[in-house]
């Protein structure tokens, strides 16, 4: 098997098929032409840069270059949790931060230390795509708990009102919400494990199918990556969703609708 | 840092107690325009009943600390007392309430509970023994009866068993068969749901109800079995030991619910008519 290498032609040829998403908004009036611009742009730009930064770390692969490059992965990929939904709260973003970097980082250690086992432990060839595929799904899972969260109690305001007037503490008024909440940060999670292999090809293991491993070798690969993307948005599902619960219930026992704030 | 907190207002105790010798009803109320008044009267009259409730100062500001709904009152709540306040929407009525029931925070003052402050530990329990009811009434999932134990699923009231003929003897004072415990919750109609929000409270033998407007969204019919269980619950022992507070906009209602009946404006709250 050889491998084809893509030239600038190539991939040009490719991103004209976003003329096909352009054409679609402009006949249906979606209106989301400069979204589209946009989104493009990014996905080329964003992609050529990691490229080159990728490639510059493999080649000087000391640990005060990737631990800093993982951080700052990790930081994104908390704010950009932090990013979404209509409502928020102060202290959002330190809450997503927090609880993308304790889950992932947790996880991302457990995989490359005792199930990878790589040596160094920095080696970026592998710490730096894994904790990247980590991050992109826990992000989502934080995101989506969060928005859920605060969804859950602003809608069922009167219902968590009331438990607190009978004489529920504050968890037992934001159990109900909590427990929607988690579950909707797992779900897309435990849909992509339910169809993987059936609908859906992962990328990491085409991309080793492309590179010229062989598949069995690549899916055991993927095995490993379903179940540290599911262990970590789940931790960080459950920690974003606690966050959120201590920030908008007090010590004493009221449930601080005021610091949900539209935006 | 606490202890201080402790004996500041241990102080401020001290100097409030000249006013609460002097208060002139059952009720003692004060705003601070009011309060000169009060300590001059010169007709006091002590009564013997315990305070359930007082509030010191008691004052709200909205979040962003710019209005003022609530300003600084002295009330006193005492057993057997039957409260009724009036005044229009938005005059602090509402905010009044949910303070006493420690569901929104004051911005200064303090609310004491039997003569002593609520810590934050023992707010449940407080909640509990004085129960807030909305003007709409939040139901859970399920039937009506599920609606009646959900509370005996809460820490709090984990020592207390739902008793089911209790709660069928309060729902035949409200006019309703037995098989009104298999309605869903969501079949009910407005005056229904409220029904059972008051009795889902009145069960758990609270000394305190905090109504809210309770039949504000009501017809005739299902306000007059609201103010039925209440009553019933507020006479249950004949030297009653109870007490309410019922915010209303019906003057009928608040004349025939209430030995005291108090008027808030402006989140001033004053006396008006003692009969």
């Amino acid at each position: 098997m050889n491998y084809q290498s893509l030239s600038a032609t190539d991939i040009a040829i490719a991103a004209c098929l976003i003329l096909v998403n352009g054409a679609l908004s402009l006949g249906l009036k979606l209106g989301l032409e400069r979204q589209l611009i946009w989104a493009a742009i990014r996905t080329v730009v964003q992609l050529l840069a990691i490229g080159y930064i990728l490639g510059w770390v493999f080649e000087f692969a000391y640990w005060y270059v990737v631990l800093p490059l993982m951080c700052l992965m990790t930081l994104i990929a908390g704010f950009s949790a932090a990013g979404r939904g209509k409502r928020t709260y102060a202290g959002r973003r330190l809450d997503s931060v927090v609880s993308v970097w304790g889950s992932s980082w947790l996880v991302a250690a457990i995989g490359l230390l005792v199930v990878i086992r790589i040596e160094p432990w920095y080696e970026p060839q592998y710490a730096i795509p894994i904790l990247g595929m980590i991050l992109g799904n826990t992000l989502t899972g934080v995101s989506l708990g969060i928005e859920r969260m605060m969804q859950e109690l602003s809608s069922g305001r009167s219902t968590v009102e009331m438990i607190l007037a009978l004489g529920g503490s504050r968890w037992e008024a934001a159990q109900m919400a909590a427990r929607q909440a988690v579950r909707a940060g797992m779900t897309p999670t435990l849909n992509q494990m339910t169809v993987v292999g059936i609908v859906s090809l992962p990328g990491m293991m085409t991309g080793q199918v492309l590179a010229g491993q062989s598949p069995a070798e690549a899916v055991r690969y993927q095995i490993v990556i379903m179940f540290l993307i599911a262990a970590s948005s789940a931790l960080g599902t459950v920690g974003a969703v606690l966050l959120t619960y201590r920030r908008l219930f007090s010590a004493d026992h009221r449930f601080m609708m005021h610091k949900l704030i539209n935006r | 840092m606490r202890a201080r907190r402790w004996l500041a207002s241990d102080a401020r105790q001290t100097g409030w107690g000249i006013l609460a010798r002097h208060h002139l009803v059952d009720v003692t109320y004060s705003t601070h325009r009011a309060w000169s008044q009060h300590l001059s009267s010169p007709s006091a009259l002590t009564t013997n009943a315990t305070p359930l409730i007082e509030t010191r100062l008691l004052s709200r500001m909205d979040h962003s600390a710019t209005i003022q709904l609530l300003q600084p009152t002295d009330f006193t709540l005492r057993a057997g007392d039957r409260v009724a306040i009036t005044g229009s929407s938005g005059s602090g009525k509402s905010v009044f309430l949910r303070t006493l029931a420690l569901l929104d925070a004051p911005s200064s003052g303090d609310i004491l509970w039997h003569r002593r402050r609520v810590n934050n530990d023992c707010i449940p329990q407080y909640r509990s023994r004085v129960c807030y009811i909305a003007q709409r009434p939040s139901l859970i999932d399920g039937s009506v009866e599920d609606n009646l134990r959900f509370p005996y699923s809460l820490k709090t009231l984990k020592q207390q068993r739902f008793d089911i003929e209790q709660a069928k003897s309060l729902l035949r004072q409200a006019g309703k068969q037995d098989n009104f415990l298999d309605k869903s919750a969501s079949d009910l109609s407005g005056g229904e749901a409220q029904v059972v929000s008051l009795i889902r409270a009145i069960q758990l033998d609270p000394e305190v109800l905090l109504l809210d407007e309770p039949t504000a969204a009501l017809d005739p019919q299902s306000s007059r079995e609201v103010e039925m269980l209440v009553t019933a619950w507020f006479n249950h022992d004949n030297a009653s030991s109870r007490a309410y507070i019922w915010v209303s906009h019906d003057h009928d209602q608040a004349q025939r619910m209430s030995n005291i009946r108090l008027h808030m404006q402006a989140g001033v709250l004053t006396e008006r008519g003692i009969q």
